[in-house]
């Protein structure tokens, strides 16, 4: 199925939507702010897995990343610094790295997704997410299920993790906050 | 127009690399690790769509890398609150030393 000028214009607009909001992630002084901006991404790469064809992993996608960052942006309130943003928020370290390799992977996928031949084989018309619901209600139910499990016991996981009262008691007896500062520590 | 999707995959993965090595707080490096899955959906949707003539095996890999998306929030939200509350630290200079 050939794009028409609508899907061209959808996905451009979309795809700049979602690099741009993404780069605000890391540009904004409100922690709280990052996690909405993060959602406008991951709406914004819904919308063209819709375009796309894929209907149900898009709304999927938009249903589940709505709710954990507002579940991010609810821990962005209680354990960050600065949520509201404030006052202006540089937390880096090693900038320069991390931009040549941010940069560096950019340029070396966009590299190949532009000069590679891909296999020209593309979705024929018809109700893809049927034939999703058959393929995971079929001959790939058991990757279905194991997903399932999989999340079962992260589910466990996260809870023995995460309680209060851990294995070898209160999980904040001895808790000591530990200092950054080198020079502090020396003197005293 | 395959090459604007890997483009822009490409894009949303590199920030994400930045984020996820440039960050200190360890949520904000969370959200950079979820830009990089992000953009790995992304990329899978479109070999699904331009590449695999619609087997829907491909949507089911998007379906797998959803969940591992889940997995690495729900464990990294734990590990937060367990470091938080062992450590009071929230980012990670705070953790360079083992002990104090």
């Amino acid at each position: 199925m050939n794009p028409g000028p609508l899907s061209y214009f959808l996905v451009s607009a979309f795809g700049v939507g979602a690099v741009v909001s993404g780069w605000l992630v890391f540009r904004t002084d409100s922690m709280l702010r990052a996690a909405y901006w993060l959602m406008v991404s991951f709406v914004a790469v819904g919308a063209m897995l819709i375009v796309l064809d894929a209907q149900f992993l898009g709304l999927i996608l938009i249903l589940m990343m709505s709710g954990e960052m507002t579940i991010m942006a609810i821990f962005m309130i209680l354990f960050m610094m600065n949520p509201a943003g404030l006052n202006p928020m540089t937390m880096v370290h090693q900038h320069r790295t991390s931009i040549i390799a941010g940069v560096g992977s950019f340029v070396v996928l966009a590299f190949v997704g532009v000069v590679a031949e891909f296999p020209d084989r593309p979705v024929p018309a018809g109700d893809a997410t049927v034939a999703l619901g058959e393929e995971l209600l079929g001959r790939s139910m058991l990757v279905f299920e194991s997903a399932g499990v999989a999340l079962l016991a992260v589910m466990i996981g996260a809870i023995a993790l995460a309680a209060k009262q851990g294995r070898f008691g209160d999980a904040y007896d001895g808790s000591q906050e530990p200092s950054i500062d080198v020079e502090t520590e020396d003197r005293s | 127009m395959i090459d604007i999707l890997l483009v822009v995959g490409a894009a949303i993965f590199g920030i994400g690399v930045y984020g996820a090595l440039s960050q200190q707080s360890f949520v904000m490096i969370m959200m950079g690790l979820e830009l990089m899955l992000n953009a790995a959906l992304l990329v899978a949707i479109t070999f699904w769509w331009a590449s695999t003539g619609g087997n829907p095996a491909g949507q089911l890999l998007v379906i797998v890398i959803l969940a591992v998306m889940a997995i690495e929030a729900a464990i990294g939200f734990a590990l937060v609150t367990a470091v938080y509350r062992s450590r009071k630290a929230d980012i990670t200079e705070k953790l360079k030393k083992l002990r104090n």
